[in-house]
Parts: C-alpha cells; sequence; structure tokens
C-alpha cells in the first residue's frame, strides 16, 4: 500500500487537538515510526533484564504532547469503518451519502443522488462520485467542512441526523488521500445564478487543516447540489455488503430520495431506485439535552458554556423539561443554593446536582426530535425492493433511554421470491442510515432473535433468527443513537430499546401469522373442494343409472351439486371460524 | 318383496335425492339406525323389533364420499335386480374398484354401505341382488330336502340321511325348498367339531332328530332354514352351544331373536321356538365340568348383555344364568363333557337333558 503522507508522531497541535495520554507516551517512544509500524507491532519483545530507572518523570514529559487527530484516524482507521479496500469503498460511498441526503432534507429538498464508481487503472484504484441536489456548500466553507476533522454542525445538537461527529467524509477524504495521494475534488453550487467552484482539499495530518490544492470556477448543469470525488484504494464486489445492496437499503429507509447508481461494471449501465414518497419527511426539531441522559462530563462542560449567571436559571434554559420549580426542587435535594453562580459551583456540588438529577421525577423528554419512516413508507419501500406475498409494518410510539427519545419500527416482506431454506434477511437501520456490519454484536439482532417467530408459524432454530422466506427492516430512529463502537455498525442493548425492538417485531409477527393463518385456510379450502369435485359426477352417474335421465339433465345435476357442497364447505368454515371466536 | 317393487323402491328413493338436487338444496338418506339401541324385543311375535330411530345421512362435505358410494350401490343393486343377477359382498366390493376415487378401500366399507342399503328399503339383501360370502351351515338326520334341478326345474329331493360322514350344505337361499320329515326335534349345534360326533355316531338316529351344524353365529341363510322347518313342521328346536357370554347372548340369541343390526330383516331370520339345552352354568357344577376362566372381553360381554341387550334383560331366567356364570368366573366348551368319556355326550348327557326339556332356559 502507497503512502503520500508519511503519518508522523510530531503533531504540533491542531485546533481541536484529541488527547490521548494512553496512546501518546507508548507511541511517541518508538523514534519517528514509519507507516508500517501502524500495522505491525513496533516493539519487539523486551528482554527481562534487571529492574533499572530508564526515564524520569522529565525526561517522559519531553516526549508527551499532542497527537493529531489525522494521525490517531491514520492509526485507528479500523474504528471508523477502514479496515480494508472492500469497507472502505462501501464506508466512503456511506458517509457521502448520508452527507448528501442530510443537506437536502436541511435545506427542504427531495434528494435527488447519483452515486458512480469507476475503476482505474490497476486492479484497486477507484473513484468515488457522489452529487446531491442539496444546498451547495459556501465557498469558504468547503475546506473546513471536508478537509479537517471533526468539524460538523451537528455533534452540538441533539436531534436526529444521519452524521454526528463531523468525522466522516474528511476521514473518507483522507482514506483517499492516504492510499493514493490524490485530494479529494468538491464542486458546489448554491444557486441558480450562483457560480459554481471546484476545489481540490487535502488533509494537514500533522496540523488536522484543510489545504487548498486548487480552487476555479467551473461550469456545471446543475442548478444546485454538491459533488464530492475521492479517489482511493479499494475492492468493488456485489452481494452482501456491497454498494449496491446498501444503496437498496439507503432507498428502502430514505423513500423520499432517488438514487441512481452507476456501478464500475456494466459499461454505463445504471440502477435506478425511484422515490416512492413525493413528501419530505418532517424536520427533527432540536432538544436540549434531558436531565436523565446527561453524564457529570456533559453536565460540567455545559455549566461553563451556559449563558445563565445562576445555576437554577442554567438548569431551566438548558435542560429539557425543567421548569424553574424543578430547578429549585433539585438544587434543594442537591444542597445546593439556587442562586449560586454556575462558575462558583464546587466540584462536590456539581456531583450532587448530577446525582439528583438522575433521581428526580422529570418529564419525559419531548418527541419531536425523532421523525421515522412511518408504517406506509416503510411498507411501500418494501414493495418497491420485493416481490413478496405479504408485507406489514409497526411503527412503535416513541420511547425514551436515558433520557434520549427514540422510536422503533420494523417492516416485514414473507413469501414470493425471497428465499425460503435460509435465515430471514435482517436490514438494520439507524436513523435511516443501513447498518452493515457487526450484526452479531447489534442489539437488532438480539431482538429478533429473542422473539418466539414459531409462535407466528415461522421456523425458528433454537437461539437463531428465524429460517424463512422474510426480510425484516428494523429502524432505530433517536436524537442520539447509541452505538457499539465509533464506526456506528451496531446498535447497543440497552433494555428500553430491546424493549420497543421486540414489542415492534411482535407486531409485525402477528400479522404476520394471521396472514399465514388465512393463507392455510384458503389451501385447506382449495384441497376440500377439490376433494368434493372428486364424488360429485359419481353421484350424478349413479342417480342416471338409476333414473335414466338425458346427458343435459345430467350436467345440471352436476351444477346443482356443485352449488350445494360449495354451500355447506363455506357453512363448514363459517363453524370453524365461530368456533374459534368463541374460544 | 318382489323385484318390481324393489325397483320401485329404488327409484324413489333415487328421485326423491335428485329433487332435492335440482332444487338446489342438501339431500339426504334417511336410515334405520341398526343396532341394540334400535330393537325392542316382543315375546309376543318372538324376536327383535324395529324401533323407530333413524340416521339421517346429509349430504355434505364431510358425508360426500360415502353418499356417493351409497349411490353407486344402489345403481348397482339396481343392474343387478333389472338383470336377475347377483354378487356376492366381495365381488361388489371388487365392482367398485371401477369407481374411481369413490372405490371402497377395504370391504367392510363397502358392506356397510351395503347394509345401510339393505335396511333403507326394509329389504334383505338377497332381493336386491347381494349375497352372503360365508356358508349357511351343515344339515344331517330324518329329513328330505324338496329342492329343484337348475337345469330341469324338476323337484329334486335331497335325503339328509344318505349323506354318510357328510351332510347336506343349507344354500343361500331357502325360501323355495320344501321339507319331508317325521323327526321330532331339531338340534342346533355350535362347533362342527360336535357336529361331526353326533353325525358319526348317527345320533339323529337314535334321537330321531335332524342335527344343524351352524359354526359359530348362525348365517341369515341358516336361521331361515331351521325356522321355515320348525315352522312347516312345528318342530322344537333346541340350541346346544358353549357356555359363555358368546355362546348365549350372540349365538343363541341371534338364532332365537335375530340380531340388532340386521333388525330390518329379523322377522324372517329368527327362530322364536329355539330353546336352550345346554351346556349352561349350572351344567358345570352338575356335570363337574372342566373349565377356564371367563377372559376379561367375556365379562364385559356378559356385562353389556345383561345391561344392554333386550332380549336377556326381558328374561329373568338369563339374568340370573349370566349372573351365576360372572360370579363363578368360568367358561366351559360343549367338548369339555368328553372329559367324561368320548361318547358321554351321547350316552349321557344329552338324554338326560332331553328328558326334562321343560327345563331348558328360554
Amino acid at each position: 500500500m502507497r503512502r503520500a503522507a508519511p503519518a508522523e508522531a510530531t503533531g504540533a497541535g491542531g485546533m481541536e487537538p484529541l488527547q490521548v495520554p494512553a496512546l501518546g507516551p507508548v507511541e511517541s517512544a518508538a523514534p519517528r515510526p514509519s507507516a508500517s509500524s501502524v500495522v505491525s507491532d513496533p516493539r519487539p519483545p523486551t528482554p527481562v533484564a534487571a529492574p533499572r530507572r530508564r526515564a524520569s518523570a522529565e525526561t517522559l514529559a519531553a516526549r508527551q504532547r499532542d497527537i493529531s487527530v489525522a494521525e490517531f484516524f491514520t492509526k485507528n482507521r479500523h474504528l471508523l469503518g477502514f479496515d480494508n479496500p472492500a469497507k472502505a469503498l462501501l464506508t466512503t460511498v456511506k458517509e457521502a451519502v448520508d452527507n448528501a441526503l442530510d443537506a437536502c432534507e436541511e435545506a427542504g429538498i427531495l434528494p435527488d443522488l447519483e452515486v458512480t464508481i469507476r475503476q482505474l487503472n490497476g486492479d484497486d484504484r477507484f473513484v468515488v462520485v457522489v452529487r446531491d441536489n442539496g444546498p451547495g456548500i459556501v465557498k469558504a466553507q468547503i475546506p473546513r467542512i471536508f478537509g479537517k476533522l471533526l468539524y460538523g454542525s451537528k455533534f452540538h445538537t441533539l436531534r436526529q441526523a444521519r452524521g454526528q461527529q463531523g468525522i466522516g467524509i474528511s476521514a473518507a477524504g483522507m482514506y483517499g488521500q492516504l492510499t493514493t495521494g490524490r485530494p479529494m475534488t468538491i464542486v458546489s453550487r448554491t444557486g441558480p445564478g450562483k457560480p459554481a467552484f471546484r476545489l481540490a482539499v487535502r488533509v494537514d495530518t500533522q496540523r488536522n487543516q484543510p489545504e487548498i490544492l486548487s480552487d476555479e470556477q467551473v461550469d456545471v448543469p446543475w442548478d444546485h447540489g454538491t459533488q464530492i470525488e475521492i479517489e482511493l484504494v479499494a475492492q468493488y464486489r456485489r452481494g452482501v455488503r456491497s454498494v449496491d445492496e446498501y444503496l437498496e437499503q439507503v432507498g428502502i429507509a430514505n423513500p423520499h430520495a432517488t438514487i441512481v447508481f452507476r456501478p464500475p461494471e456494466g459499461n454505463g449501465q445504471e440502477t435506478r431506485l425511484e422515490r416512492v414518497s413525493q413528501e419530505l419527511p418532517p424536520e427533527p426539531k432540536e432538544m436540549k439535552p434531558h436531565p436523565y441522559g446527561v453524564e457529570l462530563g456533559m453536565l460540567l462542560k455545559m455549566l461553563q458554556a451556559t449563558r445563565s449567571r445562576a445555576i437554577r436559571a442554567a438548569l431551566a434554559q438548558d435542560f429539557s423539561r425543567v421548569s424553574d420549580r424543578l430547578a429549585d426542587e433539585i438544587c434543594a435535594l442537591a444542597g445546593v443554593k439556587p442562586e449560586t453562580r454556575t462558575g462558583k459551583l464546587a466540584p462536590e456540588e456539581v456531583e450532587a446536582i448530577h446525582r439528583t438529577m438522575s433521581k428526580v421525577k422529570i418529564m419525559a423528554p419531548p418527541t419531536s426530535c425523532v421523525v421515522p419512516v412511518g408504517e406506509e413508507l416503510l411498507r411501500r419501500s418494501l414493495e418497491r425492493r420485493f416481490r413478496a406475498d405479504f408485507f406489514t409494518s409497526a411503527t412503535r410510539p416513541p420511547a425514551v433511554y436515558r433520557g434520549n427519545p427514540f422510536v422503533v419500527e420494523v417492516g416485514l416482506a414473507y413469501g414470493g421470491d425471497i428465499p425460503a431454506e435460509e435465515p430471514v434477511d435482517l436490514m438494520r437501520f439507524a436513523n435511516r442510515v443501513p447498518l452493515q456490519y457487526q450484526k452479531g454484536a447489534c442489539a437488532v439482532t438480539e431482538a429478533v432473535t429473542d422473539v418466539a417467530w414459531r409462535n407466528y408459524g415461522v421456523t425458528q432454530p433454537r437461539g437463531s433468527l428465524p429460517i424463512a422466506p422474510m426480510v425484516l427492516a428494523v429502524h432505530v430512529a433517536s436524537a442520539w443513537v447509541p452505538f457499539t463502537s465509533e464506526s456506528k455498525e451496531a446498535v447497543a442493548h440497552y433494555p428500553e430499546i430491546l424493549r420497543e425492538l421486540k414489542l415492534a417485531l411482535q407486531e409485525c409477527g402477528r400479522r404476520l401469522s394471521q396472514f399465514l393463518n388465512a393463507r392455510r385456510r384458503d389451501v385447506d379450502a382449495g384441497k376440500k373442494r377439490a376433494y368434493i369435485e372428486k364424488f360429485i359426477p359419481h353421484m350424478a352417474g349413479a342417480l342416471r343409472e338409476i333414473l335414466g335421465y338425458s346427458e343435459a339433465k345430467e350436467r345440471e345435476t352436476v351444477e346443482c351439486l356443485a352449488y350445494v357442497l360449495e354451500r355447506s364447505r363455506a357453512e363448514g368454515l363459517g363453524a370453524v371460524a365461530e368456533e374459534i371466536a368463541d374460544a | 318383496m318382489p323385484d318390481a317393487a324393489v325397483l320401485r323402491a329404488i327409484r324413489n328413493v333415487a328421485s326423491g335425492v335428485h329433487a332435492k338436487i335440482l332444487a338446489r338444496r342438501k339431500p339426504g338418506l334417511r336410515f334405520p339406525l341398526r343396532s341394540l339401541q334400535n330393537v325392542r324385543y316382543r315375546p309376543s311375535i318372538g324376536f327383535f323389533e324395529l324401533l323407530g330411530k333413524t340416521k339421517e345421512r346429509t349430504l355434505t362435505v364431510g358425508t360426500v364420499k360415502t353418499f356417493a358410494q351409497t349411490l353407486r350401490m344402489m345403481a348397482l343393486s339396481k343392474n343387478l335386480v333389472d338383470t336377475d343377477d347377483i354378487a356376492t359382498k366381495r365381488e361388489a366390493y371388487y365392482v367398485s374398484k371401477n369407481w374411481g376415487d369413490a372405490r371402497f378401500d377395504e370391504q367392510p366399507e363397502s358392506d356397510a354401505v351395503m347394509e345401510d342399503i339393505e335396511a333403507l328399503f326394509r329389504v334383505n339383501r338377497e332381493q336386491i341382488g347381494f349375497i352372503p360370502e360365508e356358508k349357511g351351515g351343515e344339515v344331517a338326520g330324518r329329513l328330505v330336502v324338496v329342492d329343484r334341478d337348475r337345469d330341469t326345474g324338476k323337484p329334486l329331493r335331497i335325503d339328509c340321511t344318505k349323506f354318510g360322514s357328510g351332510a347336506y350344505s343349507i344354500p343361500i337361499s331357502v325360501e323355495d325348498l320344501r321339507f319331508e320329515t317325521d323327526a321330532k326335534f331339531i338340534l342346533a349345534i355350535e362347533t362342527a367339531g360336535m357336529f361331526q360326533r353326533l353325525v358319526k355316531h348317527n345320533y339323529w338316529k337314535q334321537a330321531n332328530c335332524i342335527l344343524v351344524s351352524m359354526g359359530g353365529v348362525p348365517t341369515r341363510a341358516c336361521r331361515r332354514f331351521v325356522r321355515r322347518l320348525a315352522d312347516t313342521h312345528k318342530l322344537p328346536v333346541y340350541v346346544f352351544v358353549d357356555c359363555d357370554p358368546y355362546g348365549i347372548a350372540n349365538i343363541y340369541r341371534t338364532l332365537k331373536v335375530g340380531s340388532g343390526n340386521a333388525a330390518h330383516v329379523n322377522e324372517f331370520f329368527c327362530v322364536p321356538q329355539a330353546r336352550f339345552l345346554g351346556i349352561t352354568p349350572q351344567d358345570i357344577i352338575d356335570y363337574k365340568l372342566p373349565t377356564h376362566p371367563l377372559k376379561d372381553v367375556d365379562v364385559k360381554r356378559a356385562a353389556d348383555a345383561v345391561k344392554n341387550d333386550p332380549f336377556i334383560q326381558h328374561h329373568p331366567a338369563w339374568r340370573k344364568a349370566f349372573e351365576q356364570l360372572v360370579k363363578m368366573g368360568v367358561r366351559a366348551e360343549q367338548q369339555a363333557l368328553a372329559k367324561h368319556g368320548l361318547n358321554y355326550v351321547i350316552d349321557e348327557y344329552l338324554p338326560r337333558k332331553l328328558a326334562h326339556t321343560e327345563a331348558f332356559l328360554p
């Protein structure tokens, strides 16, 4: 693997350096580690020697310094989803698509996305181009958005969004830069009357600062939007966890988006996933943090940043669902004077407030910050994607874990072309983003496994996913989806979330079982009808033998017999239905 | 019932069903219930009389197969009567193999449908063209049966004393037979073994009687034969069977008053004048007979007879005999008499019993 920018340990400190004391001294101890040292363990086995003082606090201090975020990334890129070339391609597309959809929605535009992947000379060189019809980006902001990690608008707000940390797209750009040496190219236009600009941007990995390599005005055939282009070492494949599959799933969770995909193979052939809804989902409202979900560190930070002078006002103003009276109550219970200046609070007092906050009774947070796909749209999305016999969906009412509102919804497709002898095709979504990896570690998988599918007429080996011609689309939407790791691949196992997941799955399961029962009854009825029809000619024939009537009369007899028996069969069914109702 | 009447009855039932079908309503067939629950014992007429209980087979999904089979069987019967032909029960079963899905899988199914039809028309199955497979029974003794030569139609005299160690076989249809005899009684015997012994030693000569081997529960032909013979010559009928619930409640009772299953034809197939010679439970004691313990099925049959059999219920003597039998908990076979010598039955038992016919159980 070729590296354009050798990773260096001596970051001069960017604007938002990450302190990583655990890593710092150890990694920095190696003199100017090379790129390869990222992959393999740089330290040879240390021979056991007599205890000897090797470094003093002072000498260690001389080596301790900030680590650039960018450099941290190069060493820990698996945390962000760039473990291998195939996954890197998928992650790059995913980050670009997430950003594009978020941008369109925030601007109130129905998203039209074009995703193009081109293969360059050589096996492993690809270019990913993602263009949206969003509002475009002001030229001055482009370098910082794409050329700097941890720069974004969403980290500090609490509302449902795809991206959160401001790492994704810059990390993708940086991966491309690290593997091919090529910068990221961004073309953006903010409106019909405005010029479009093309910028080539790269990340200064030492300083976590953007570096503009070129900047020109260009003509584009579109009115507004942004197009990003990243060249990277990657691997393109089809099937499970492919870009194709990922985009299909994006389409399911985003029924208001149209996505065009041009894969590297297939000579200009494109897949077009047409939107099924002409309406944008309602905009998620921003939410102040709810006291139940706030950790001590977060509380400290909030108290530093607050505009309110007194602790009482800070609590009432900066938190969700805290009234003046409740703020007084929290202060009283914590033994803190409500008038105390926020800046003058002793650490013990902040701790007391934090303890108290989680104990007092506070109304659940507002749920307007969470917008699910919706039962009907989720079902229609599945109907567009799969040829199945039965579709259903269930959206749960909002619920709360640790002060964070969330909504769980489940879509289910059954039968038709879906393979019957395989475990259920489980699609997981968090805030409309498909989750591709770490299926086994995900709360969604656990919930699906825990539901007793046999009750609904579906085969399920003990402790496994059900085996059925079935697709499940499970969506967890929240102002803050708890993931098990930074790469956002699996939802964490909060009991409240598991509970809602199971309830939604069970609701769909019950409807599936109704469908399966009805279908079984139809089959039985069909068998009965066939059974009856076998004997009708014998009755008509025997009567004709005895009575000697004409052939026409025999036909009439057959017809009447069929009528009489069909009615008898229907009555029989009615009787059975009544019996069930009685029970 | 003459053939024409049978044909008319078949047509009537069929057109009733057909009319209902054309009216788009469920047709039904109403059969007399064929079981002991639907008979009454009337001593005045001497047999099980059919009560009014019926079962209706309405055409539904559940009955469609049997219904089709019943109509098919009726059509077959009509053909048999029309062409003056007969089919054995087994043959009828094989004919059904042409009926595709309506065919019978096992003969008991076709027998049941046949008996339903028989009951439906209140006729004997021979009248609707079906004949049984089983042998009618055997006869030896002072009797001349006058039959007809199959080819010439001339009377054929069969002397039942002239079969040597063999015997005359009762034919399927006995209705046209005539009898000549000067015997004093008829002895109906359960087992062929005992019959053989009595024939071998010409017991009929010694006792001046007619011996009939029933071979278990007597067939309809056997019952009809004994009945006509006894009626025409005013002969008493004595029955000699094993002492167990089967011998009494099934063999003897069926011979005398008919069965629940064929209650619609009991009038013809019963022998009301039959009396029970032995072996009685008391005989076991009196003659010190070797016994076997009653099997569970025997005890059950005895209890069932006392509880459900209108004939046994009617006669206190029989009820007492059953109680005694169950209390003793044993049974004894006819051949048990051999314990006292092979010909003890001829030399001692029968003469002693026949000296007191008034003491026979009813």
